[in-house]
C-alpha cells in the first residue's frame, strides 16, 4: 500500500469521487451518478495515462485545498478553473486548466473557483486508492452510495494515491476550447402532449433561468409557467439522466447524474446525450432556450460529440 | 406483450405496457424485465446499462456510444418473452410497530377516514401485498394493493424527514422508507427490520418486484429488542 496522500486542508463546496458512473442498479433505486461533465472527465484521465474511467475528485465551484505528503504526483485539472500551486517553497505557480503538473510532497494544490462553470475534475496519475462500490468509484451523497460511505470529502481527511512516485514526468497538454451554447437541444418527452398548446410553444419560445436550486441531482428552471392539461401526476415509472419534468407547479426540472430511479412528474421533454455536459455546466442566473431536435439527429450530433473528444484525446500524443 | 415502444430521449427506449396498474399487468412488466436482465448478464444484447421496472412500463437505458435505439427495438421485436416468473417469488413478513411514536399520521388519518386507527390497523395487517417495483429511494418496495377503506391522498405538505424503516400507505399502495427521505406517504407505523443492507453487495434488498409481504404487529418493546 502507498503511503502517499493528499490531507484535505480545505474540503471545497461538493467534492466526490466519480467515475463514469454506476449502471445495472436502477430496478433497486440505485442511480447512475458519475461525473456531471464526462467529457471533461475522461480528458482529465487521459492527460495522466490513466484508464479513461479511473475515479477522480470533482469539484463543483469552490474546489479543495489539498496537501501533499510523501512522494511525487503527476496530476491535472480540467474545467474552468483557478487554481494556485503552492510550493513548498513558499513559490506561488498560477494553475492552467488542462496540462499536467509534478507535485511533490508538502507542496498544494489550491483550487479556487471554478468560472462561469460549475464542475472540475483532479486527476492523478495511476489514481486513487479507493475500493469501488458495485463497479464504481462514483458516491452518491444523497443516497450515501460509494467509497468512502456514500460522503463528499470533509476536512482532515486523507485521500492515498496508488502510485507513490513519479519517475518520468512527462508534459501533455490539450487546447480546450469550451462551447457556450445556451440552446438546448431536446427531445419531446413521452408526455409532450399532456401540456397546452400555449405551453408547448412557450417551451420552445421563451427563455427559462437557471436557478440555484440546482446540484447533481437536477437543474430547476424558472420561465414561463408550463400548464398541464391532463394530469399533474403520472403512475410512477422509471427516469434517465436528462429528462425535463414538470411538477404540478409548471416550473421544469432537469435531471442529472443523482436523480431519483422513480418518479411521477409528467416528462416534457429530453436533453440530448451530446448536450448533458454543457447543461450540467450551466451556472444559476443563466438563461437557457429549449431546441428541438429528432432522434437521428440526436444520434448524428452524440457522434460529433465522441469525435470531438477523441480529437482531444489525439493532441495529448 | 408491450403494447407500445418509443424512445425516451435518445438513449433510452419506453415499453409501454398499459395504462392500469395491477398485478396482471406489472407481472407482464416483471417478467419481462427477468427475460431481459439475464440476457444483459449473459451478454447476449450490447450496450444496455439499465432496465426500470414500474407498473406498467419498463425503460431500457443504453449507451449510445454503444448501440441505439433502432438496433435494440429490433432485437425486442425478436424476444418471445413468456409471462412466467412466479416461480421465485418469496413471501415475506415484516414486523411493524404503531406506537404512537411511529405512526405519525395513524390518528389523523383516522380522523380523516372516519375509521378507528385500530381498524386501520387491522385492515392493513390482515392482507398479502404484492411487490410492484422498488425504487426511488434505494430498495423501496412499492406494495400494494391495500385495502378500499383505508386508501387516502398523500399528505398536503410532504415531510421534509420521513424516519427510516417507516411504513406509509397512499391511495392503493403502501411502502417501506429504507432510509430516512422527504415524503408525502401517510405513516402509520415502523419496522425494525432492514429491508436495504447496502453492505450486503449481492442481494441488497429483501423485497423484490414479484415477490410477497405481508405485515405482523409487534410491541414497541419488541421494537427496540429487535436484533437481526
Amino acid at each position: 500500500m502507498s503511503d502517499t496522500y493528499f490531507e484535505i486542508l480545505r474540503p471545497g463546496i461538493n467534492s466526490s469521487i466519480q467515475d463514469k458512473g454506476r449502471n445495472h442498479l436502477y430496478h433497486i433505486g440505485i442511480t447512475i451518478s458519475g461525473a456531471m461533465d464526462q467529457r471533461i472527465f475522461a480528458l482529465s484521465n487521459a492527460l495522466v495515462s490513466n484508464d479513461l474511467n479511473e475515479g477522480v475528485i470533482e469539484f463543483a465551484y469552490q474546489g479543495p485545498l489539498l496537501k501533499l505528503k510523501n512522494g511525487s504526483i503527476n496530476f491535472v485539472i480540467t474545467g474552468n478553473v483557478i487554481f494556485n500551486i503552492l510550493r513548498k517553497n513558499s513559490v506561488i505557480e498560477e494553475g492552467k486548466c488542462f496540462q499536467n503538473y509534478l507535485l511533490e510532497h508538502e507542496d498544494q494544490i489550491d483550487i479556487i473557483t471554478a468560472k462561469n462553470s460549475v464542475f472540475g475534475y483532479l486527476a492523478v496519475e495511476g489514481g486513487f486508492q479507493i475500493n469501488k462500490v458495485w463497479d464504481s468509484y462514483s458516491v452518491n451523497t444523497k443516497a450515501k452510495v460509494g467509497p468512502n460511505n456514500g460522503e463528499k470529502f470533509s476536512s482532515g481527511e486523507k485521500i492515498y494515491i496508488k502510485k507513490s512516485k513519479v519517475k518520468n514526468f512527462i508534459n501533455k497538454k490539450i487546447n480546450y476550447e469550451k462551447s457556450l451554447d445556451k440552446n438546448i437541444k431536446i427531445i419531446k418527452g413521452t408526455n409532450f402532449d399532456y401540456f397546452s398548446e400555449e405551453a408547448k410553444n412557450k417551451f420552445f419560445k421563451e427563455e427559462f433561468l437557471v436557478t440555484n436550486l440546482s446540484d447533481r441531482m437536477g437543474m430547476r428552471l424558472e420561465g414561463p409557467k408550463l400548464n398541464n392539461i391532463v394530469n399533474t401526476n403520472i403512475k410512477s415509472e422509471g427516469l434517465v439522466k436528462g429528462v425535463v419534468q414538470v411538477p404540478a407547479d409548471g416550473n421544469p426540472i432537469i435531471l442529472f447524474s443523482d436523480h431519483g430511479s422513480i418518479g411521477g412528474y409528467p416528462k416534457i421533454a429530453v436533453v440530448i446525450t451530446a448536450d448533458h455536459d454543457m447543461t450540467a455546466q450551466l451556472i444559476p442566473g443563466s438563461k437557457i432556450k429549449f431546441k428541438e431536435v429528432n432522434l437521428d439527429e440526436a444520434e448524428e450530433l452524440f457522434k460529433s460529440y465522441l469525435n470531438e473528444t477523441k480529437n482531444y484525446i489525439e493532441q495529448i500524443k | 406483450m408491450i403494447k407500445n415502444i418509443s424512445n425516451l430521449g435518445d438513449a433510452a427506449i419506453y415499453c409501454d405496457f398499459g395504462t392500469e396498474v395491477n398485478e396482471k399487468i406489472n407481472l407482464k412488466v416483471i417478467s419481462y424485465f427477468n427475460y431481459l436482465k439475464k440476457l444483459v448478464k449473459e451478454n447476449k444484447i450490447e450496450g444496455i446499462t439499465n432496465l426500470t421496472p414500474s407498473y406498467n412500463k419498463l425503460i431500457i437505458s443504453f449507451d449510445l456510444s454503444i448501440t441505439n435505439f433502432k438496433k435494440i427495438t429490433k432485437i425486442l421485436e425478436t424476444l418471445k418473452v413468456i409471462n412466467n416468473n412466479q416461480q421465485d417469488s418469496k413471501n415475506i413478513k415484516i414486523p411493524l410497530c404503531s406506537d404512537e411514536e411511529f405512526a405519525l399520521d395513524l390518528i389523523s388519518l383516522s380522523k380523516k377516514l372516519k375509521i378507528s386507527a385500530d381498524e386501520i390497523m387491522d385492515l392493513y395487517l390482515n392482507r398479502e401485498y404484492f411487490c410492484y417495483m422498488t425504487g426511488f429511494i434505494a430498495g423501496m418496495p412499492f406494495l400494494g394493493d391495500i385495502h378500499e377503506k383505508i386508501r387516502f391522498d398523500r399528505l398536503q405538505t410532504p415531510r421534509i424527514k420521513v424516519p427510516k424503516g417507516s411504513i406509509g400507505i397512499t391511495e392503493q399502495f403502501c411502502n417501506i422508507y429504507t432510509f430516512e427521505s422527504p415524503g408525502g406517504w401517510n405513516i402509520i407505523g415502523n419496522t425494525p427490520l432492514k429491508i436495504f443492507d447496502k453492505l450486503n453487495l449481492n442481494n441488497p434488498s429483501l423485497i423484490k418486484p414479484g415477490d410477497k409481504a405481508s405485515f405482523y404487529k409487534i410491541s414497541k418493546q419488541e421494537y427496540l429488542n429487535w436484533n437481526e
